[in-house]
């Protein structure tokens, strides 16, 4: 071989700054979550390892909460918008083009289109308006708009899965005498399901991290986890901000980690 | 045949449809109506039809003498929001590029390692990731610590509450949706092209300039896009870092629904940020389906 | 008397807003037992053919008759007919047993016959072994062997092959192509083959309809396909042909090259003949019918295939078969004469 070896892949300084942006991309977060760790009440001085911010979020009433609210949201709004975009998916996908074909996707992935704080406006507007004129309260609205945002989230994954799926699987079935509704719970529903719940997964974070729309939507006393973080903005920062966003954070990476465990331990 | 294609289709996404237009699409429409309506006397609106709010997006009226003069503070903030989107992308870019071509060139087994490295942080809650850059610069964070431990700087860098610390946020939050598709792009470019550049006497640079960005076009354009756009309405990121006084146009359009606001302005704002995405949209359909065009 | 097992009455399909016509009127009957070919290059129509058989897709035009009851409007799931896919189509969240046991299943047969049939058939294609299996850890073989009992276990009137073959490698297809025949007459069930490969539908059928541009070109044996094409495509789509132009004087016939040969009953005016390279034989100058020069000869192993040049032009192919010591005896521009095997002048319709 040449005596100097010579990559084509390789660009003058392109690593470099890679692994710097790698590091500059998690050194804020190791940071975060290291301090939450800090026995003293400062997210800067280090004062020895402690759990006590963790114990202080867990009594704090108003976090607890927060974070059953976060849950019971994500919950449902995860559970409504995969069950409606598996629905779409199912409809739209594969067997050719359709009329309105264009207009269902872009109806679809609106939310990922219209700026965040512009459907929370909206929503602000709409909802107080029907709030005032009908009395009704409750996670209602907070889950509607958390359904909506998460369809296209939860619709991606599942299409996808659809997508590579081979047709000829459903022909065989219709061939080997099984009605279209058995070919769908026998063949269609059982290889969908990891898109399904690839699909859950992903809606049930996007609803976990919402700021803005819950922000707006919600009623006095209706924080979630991270508006009540935004609250704490104004107050000096302690660490129990940190303890907070370290718990969601392992939440979230588990979360991810099943996902990615899921779409790729069935690609191959 | 096709007909009924059609009826399945529309029959199995009503539901969604229903509920995107009720939670997403339809309200929308009521912010459009807003924007032509009079401010009520402490919030909300009246019914009296007037075009009053989309001239204040741009102008001011003195109040003794009614003269008509450029609405500078909200110049400013349009100013501020673009200038810094822009900058955010333009630096998302150059450090995304060397960073999806990194981890478009790892071993096949070990790229999905970073690729699962690149995502964490894009699905990680985006509140969350602001607060740990903010205590990253603050003045007694641990980068002025630091500095001021190894004797570089006297007295603290006050970044927090500046654009700049909106614009290192913005570009720490917003990094890892520059890379993923310039990422994708990369991974589908033939490398015997390279090869075949440098058989053909073309230097390093020249195969950057002349083979590999004109063939990953269509990742740039994504990434930009899915940069630009959530930089323009950024509300999170400006009001963790930028404080009060260094609005963004999010920010600028959730402070008209205060109390004692003016609701149609804030419409109005909502719908010319809404307007500027689409246009920033459209753009790249038309980029792309041309990069379709040319296969 | 033979009984029909399957019946194609002038069916017509046509796709997109009827500006591709896959198929054109085409009429076939298949007989009980028969082991029937589909041959064409693709795009001739007939996977489409195929796929009106089975269900998949519903004619345009025209009737399909299983057994002499129409069926041209039953869905495929109604019909008594098993296809076996190009992709075999297993499914791949089911193990080989379920596999198989999916029709029977589908079709509401109790769970102690869908077990006993399904053991069946596993014995049937020698996979006892592989019965908990999923596809994916099968190889391609294997799968090919499950896709076909899976195919035979609800015992179809009729059992269609869409190219079923493809996907293996050489060796594998010729143990395919006799496993196929063993099934086929162990279970008596009438093969629908669809192919494009000459020699497999050659050595496998018992009778070949060869197809073209939606329409039926020819259907016969594989021998009546090969030594008498009807026409130019059959004759140039399968073996190798030469072709000469020639006008016929009723019992004989005028070359391009003038030369007179006699050919009874040749009919009258400009005709199109068609001769096989393995039935021209080469000899000395001046002897056969013919005289040529060679242009080139190229060697094959166990022939040489020589290209010659006639007086007037025309290239033909003559096949030689190699001597013990493999030299062709011939070299470029030598000239040779040319005689036709007794028969081996065929008319052709076109």
């Amino acid at each position: 071989m040449a005596t100097k070896p010579f990559s084509v892949t390789r660009l003058p300084g392109f690593g470099a700054i890679a692994i710097a942006a790698f590091i500059a991309l998690y050194a804020p977060i190791i940071t975060l979550v290291v301090y939450s760790f800090n026995a003293a009440n400062s997210v800067a001085i280090w004062g020895g390892f402690s759990l006590d911010w963790y114990r202080l979020a867990w009594e704090n009433d108003q976090v607890q909460q927060a974070a059953i609210r976060s849950l019971v949201i994500a919950t449902f709004a995860a559970g409504f918008s995969t069950l409606l975009a598996t629905l779409a998916a199912v409809g739209t996908t594969r067997r050719g083009r359709f009329k309105g074909q264009t207009i269902i996707y872009v109806m679809i992935n609106q939310p990922l289109m219209v700026p965040e704080i512009v459907t929370a406006v909206a929503l602000l507007i709409l909802f107080g308006a029907i709030r005032t004129a009908t009395g009704i309260q409750g996670l209602g609205y907070l889950i509607l708009a958390h359904t909506a945002f998460c369809i296209p989230f939860a619709y991606l994954p599942i299409r996808a899965r659809l997508e590579g799926m081979d047709m000829s699987l459903e022909t065989a079935a219709a061939d080997l005498y099984a009605t279209p509704w058995q070919a769908f719970r026998h063949v269609t529903l059982p290889l969908l399901a990891p898109g399904i719940l690839a699909g859950a997964m992903l809606a049930f974070v996007i609803s976990l991290d919402d700021v803005i729309i819950t922000e707006f939507v919600k009623s006095a006393g209706q924080d979630t986890l991270p508006t009540y973080m935004l609250g704490q903005l104004r107050r000096a920062m302690t660490p129990e901000v940190n303890a907070i966003s370290t718990a969601l954070l392992v939440l979230t990476v588990l979360l991810l980690t099943g996902f990615f465990l899921i779409t790729r331990g069935r690609q191959n | 045949m096709a007909q009924s294609r059609t009826r399945t289709a529309w029959l199995l996404s009503t539901p969604a449809l229903v509920v995107l237009f009720c939670a997403a699409a339809g309200p929308l429409m009521i912010v459009l109506v807003y924007s032509f309506l009079s401010p009520g006397e402490y919030s909300g609106v009246v019914w009296d039809p007037t075009l009053e709010a989309w001239f204040r997006v741009l102008f001011r009226r003195d109040i003794f003498d009614g003269t008509v003069s450029l609405a500078d503070a909200h110049l400013t903030i349009f100013w501020r929001s673009v200038k810094l989107s822009l900058l955010t992308t333009l630096i998302t870019f150059v450090i995304g590029l060397p960073t999806a071509w990194f981890i478009a060139t790892r071993p096949a087994r070990s790229r999905p390692l970073w690729l699962f490295l690149i995502t964490i942080p894009f699905w990680t809650n985006l509140l969350i990731r602001t607060f740990a850059i903010m205590q990253v610069i603050r003045n007694e964070g641990i980068l002025n610590t630091a500095l001021l431990k190894i004797g570089l700087i006297d007295s603290p860098i006050q970044l927090l509450n500046t654009d700049t610390a909106v614009l290192i946020g913005m570009a720490y939050v917003y990094l890892p949706l520059m890379v993923l598709p310039l990422f994708a792009a990369i991974d589908r470019f033939d490398f015997r092209l390279i090869e075949a550049a440098y058989d053909l006497y073309a230097s390093r640079w020249r195969v950057l300039r002349r083979i590999i960005l004109p063939i990953i076009r269509p990742g740039i354009v994504a990434g930009s896009i899915l940069v630009f756009v959530p930089s323009l309405g950024a509300y999170v990121t400006p009001r963790v870092l930028g404080g009060g006084r260094n609005m963004m146009l999010g920010n600028f359009i959730e402070l008209q629904f205060g109390q004692g606001r003016n609701w149609p302005l804030g419409a109005a704002l909502s719908m010319v940020l809404l307007v500027i995405v689409t246009l920033a949209l459209l753009v790249y359909v038309r980029a792309s389906s041309r990069d379709e065009e040319r296969g | 008397m033979t009984t029909t097992a399957i019946e194609a009455r002038a069916v017509t399909k046509r796709f997109g807003a009827g500006e591709i016509t896959a198929l054109d009127a085409v009429s076939i009957s298949i007989a009980q037992g028969e082991f029937f070919t589909l041959l064409g290059p693709s795009g001739c129509g007939k996977t489409t053919l195929l796929r009106c058989i089975a269900g998949f897709e519903t004619p345009t035009d025209g009737a399909i008759l299983l057994s002499g009851s129409d069926i041209t409007a039953s869905p495929p799931n109604k019909r008594n007919v098993n296809t076996v896919f190009q992709s075999y189509a297993l499914f791949p969240h089911l193990t080989v047993a379920q596999n198989i046991g999916f029709g029977l299943k589908m079709r509401g047969d109790d769970a102690a016959k869908v077990d006993k049939r399904t053991e069946e058939m596993l014995a049937l294609v020698k996979m006892e072994q592989m019965a908990s299996r999923r596809p994916e850890q099968l190889s391609g073989g294997q799968q090919q062997r499950v896709a076909l009992a899976r195919a035979l276990a609800p015992a179809p009137e009729v059992l269609l092959l869409d190219e079923p073959l493809s996907a293996l490698d050489l060796k594998l297809r010729k143990e395919m192509q006799s496993e196929l025949k063993r099934l086929q007459s162990e279970t008596g069930i009438t093969f629908v083959f669809v192919t494009h490969d000459q020699e497999e539908a050659l050595t496998m059928s018992d009778r070949i309809a060869v197809m073209s541009h939606g329409q039926l070109q020819q259907v016969g044996s594989p021998r009546e396909i090969y030594t008498r094409p009807v026409n130019r495509f059959v004759a140039d789509f399968i073996g190798e042909t030469n072709f000469l132009e020639a006008e016929a004087k009723g019992d004989s016939v005028t070359l391009s090259t003038g030369d007179t040969l006699p050919l009874p009953g040749a009919g009258t005016g400009p005709i199109t003949l068609a001769v096989r390279p393995e039935l021209l034989r080469l000899t000395e100058p001046g002897e056969g019918d013919l005289t040529a020069t060679v242009r080139d000869s190229v060697y094959f192993g166990t022939d040489w295939h020589c290209h010659l040049l006639l007086s007037d032009g025309t290239e033909v192919v003559a096949r030689m078969q190699s001597p013990p010591t493999g030299e062709s005896g011939i070299g470029k521009g030598q000239p040779v004469g040319l005689a036709f095997a007794p028969g081996a002048l065929r008319v052709l319709e076109d």
